[in-house]
């Protein structure tokens, strides 16, 4: 009804003037502001308390900016904070995630790509149904798993290494960017893996040659994927690692919540910001890619 | 897949034995069926065998029954955590599923800055539990923290303590959970928000109905399939719960925020009590097994028939 006088009055002010200020978009944009404080006041705090001295923060406000801006926490953080005996920071933990990181998501991708691939395009008989119970398995609970996994890693030497965790990434890694890349390798037209069957390819030329050039955005996801939650694991690096390896959650967590010591709640802020640093930065560069990983891990039922 | 293997068969008039039909695919997928085969199967068998023993340190088959099940069951401990997960999924179920469909509903009104808004919803769930429980932790600090600095501005009676108060501890891990997960539930929402034909808004709006009562009446009921995905993804994050509560409260005050995987892990690898451990893990998987059977049903079971 509203709209039959805008069409024939056509005032002054003018085309479509009367959405702007509405009561409902006042609302609307005034809820979107209200929920966006609970979600940026975590973020703003850290950064805020990891950027003050102590004494500013015993007298002072959380909420407030600081009065004098300090870098020292986040030096002590990285090269300093104690865990037990150790006193030589997160940059411990930081190399540890590093070297866990990197061969972790080479591995896994490796790995998942070729079974996704060998998924849409060789199957043979039962590998729907190893494929079935896969996806299942990414729903078992790990505490189900956690110690038969401490069993096969000192079997092969493993327990406590790098390595050791590498494959448990590798193996927990594996149903969800087998779909991935399975569902990805599905939706490419068969004609083409037919033509090259044709040519006298074999298995791993098509896969080398076809198939991972079409694939690179799905690669770029599932690298999205695995980095950021990898670097987030904290129950499989404080089970299958050693002090001396433990990734830099483990590290965060023993840092901060240690009952020795006077509590520096700056330099416990700055070393959780750094602990976020690496998925926040991906997060914020990878954009929608970083939507499609998840929706992707959405889907994973 | 017998289908397509009868014509090769025929074009090769030697037979070869099926096993070394397309050998080289089944070599590349040794390291999947390994992990389904071994670890999912073989791992998830041997810990539900192993909880019928009595084992401690180190496992050993001297089987008891169904002791281990009977103490799990009269455990204080145990009773605590699942009552907590209990609290603590029900909130955060209903919860993380209202905030995510309220903005995603938010954001796809045509508004501005939109990619702005979903960047800030969605960035803590590019965070680490471990993270995420730490600055809670700070936040609800009752010195320094939001209880402090509510009580500065006048409202000096202000008490809001979740971290020492057994009572409420539940909710401080809720606050925190809900901030890190409601982004992903808000991503999902939003999807299926437009998927939904723009032709609906347009029959409801000629036949007079308002914004809100479309959404309850009309698009909710639409966006079914979204909300059984996003159900099942809440649900299993819920049972998952451990860094959360590790980082930010430990299990405490006393044993007041203490969940189910935290006691499977703590009598595995602390209390050196394995049998009890594989026991809980068990009803772990039972409680899994009980929420996906009738999902898998719908979902499986009507698109075979479609």
């Amino acid at each position: 009804m509203a709209d039959i006088p805008k069409n024939t009055s056509q005032g002054p002010r003018g085309p479509k003037p009367k959405r702007a200020f509405s009561r409902g978009n006042i609302f609307l944009y005034g809820t979107l502001i209200v929920v966006s404080m609970y979600y940026l006041l975590p973020l703003y705090v850290m950064i805020v308390t990891s950027l003050k001295g102590m004494p500013e923060i015993r007298m002072g406000n959380v909420f407030g900016p600081p009065m004098e801006i300090t870098f020292e926490p986040w030096v002590k953080a990285w090269s300093e904070a104690c865990t037990g005996i150790n006193c030589d920071g997160l940059s411990r933990g930081f190399g540890n995630s590093v070297r866990i990181l990197i061969p972790s998501v080479l591995l896994s991708i490796m790995i998942a790509s070729v079974n996704g691939y060998a998924l849409s395009n060789w199957k043979f008989k039962g590998s729907e149904s190893f494929f079935t119970i896969l996806i299942i398995g990414a729903f078992i609970p790990y505490q189900t798993m956690l110690y038969p996994i401490v069993i096969m890693l000192r079997e092969i030497g493993l327990m406590g290494s790098i390595g050791g965790l590498v494959l448990v990434h590798t193996v927990f890694g594996m149903p969800i960017l087998t779909l991935l890349f399975r569902n990805y390798f599905a939706s490419i037209p068969e004609e083409l893996f037919k033509a090259a069957r044709v040519d006298g390819a074999g298995f791993w030329q098509i896969y080398f040659q076809i198939m991972v050039p079409m694939a690179l955005p799905i690669f770029v996801v599932a690298i999205i994927l695995q980095v950021t939650g990898i670097w987030n694991d904290f129950l499989f690096g404080v089970i299958y690692t050693k002090p001396a390896t433990y990734p830099m959650t483990v590290q965060l967590n023993n840092i901060v919540n240690s009952v020795q010591g006077v509590k520096e709640y700056n330099v416990n802020m700055a070393a959780t910001l750094l602990t976020g640093l690496v998925p926040l930065v991906i997060y914020f560069a990878s954009g929608k890619l970083f939507v499609r990983g998840i929706a992707a891990g959405a889907v994973k039922g | 897949m017998t289908v397509d293997s009868e014509p090769l068969r025929a074009r090769s008039g030697k037979r070869p034995s099926r096993l070394f039909k397309n050998w080289m695919a089944k070599l590349a997928t040794v390291p999947m069926i390994l992990t389904a085969l071994v670890v999912f199967v073989g791992g998830t068998a041997w810990t539900i065998t192993y909880s019928f023993t009595g084992s401690r340190m180190l496992p050993k088959t001297n089987w008891v029954g169904l002791d281990q099940y009977e103490r799990l069951w009269s455990s204080d401990r145990w009773m605590i955590s699942i009552k907590n997960l209990g609290i603590y999924g029900i909130c955060s179920l209903v919860l993380t599923l209202v905030i995510g469909f309220t903005l995603a509903a938010c954001l796809d009104r045509k508004i501005r800055f939109e990619g702005v808004f979903r960047s800030i919803f969605l960035y803590p769930f590019a965070l680490s539990f471990v993270v995420t429980g730490l600055a809670w932790q700070w936040i609800l600090n009752p010195d320094f923290g939001m209880q402090n600095v509510v009580r500065d501005w006048g409202w000096t009676t202000f008490n809001f303590d979740p971290l020492n108060n057994p009572d409420i501890v539940m909710f401080g891990l809720l606050i925190a959970g809900i901030w890190q997960g409601s982004g992903l539930i808000m991503c999902i929402m939003l999807a299926g928000l437009r998927g939904i034909d723009e032709d609906i808004w347009k029959a409801t709006k000629v036949d007079g109905i308002g914004t809100v009562k479309t959404y309850v009446m009309v698009i909710i009921p639409m966006m079914r399939p979204v909300f059984v995905t996003a159900l099942v993804l809440i649900a299993a994050g819920i049972i998952k719960l451990y860094d959360l509560v590790v980082a930010q409260t430990g299990g405490g005050p006393g044993l007041s925020s203490e969940v189910p995987a935290k006691y499977v892990i703590e009598l595995m690898f602390r209390a050196q009590n394995l049998g009890q451990g594989f026991a809980a893990s068990t009803m772990m998987l039972c409680s899994v097994v009980i929420i996906l059977i009738p999902w898998a049903y719908l979902e499986f079971g009507g698109r075979k028939r479609g």
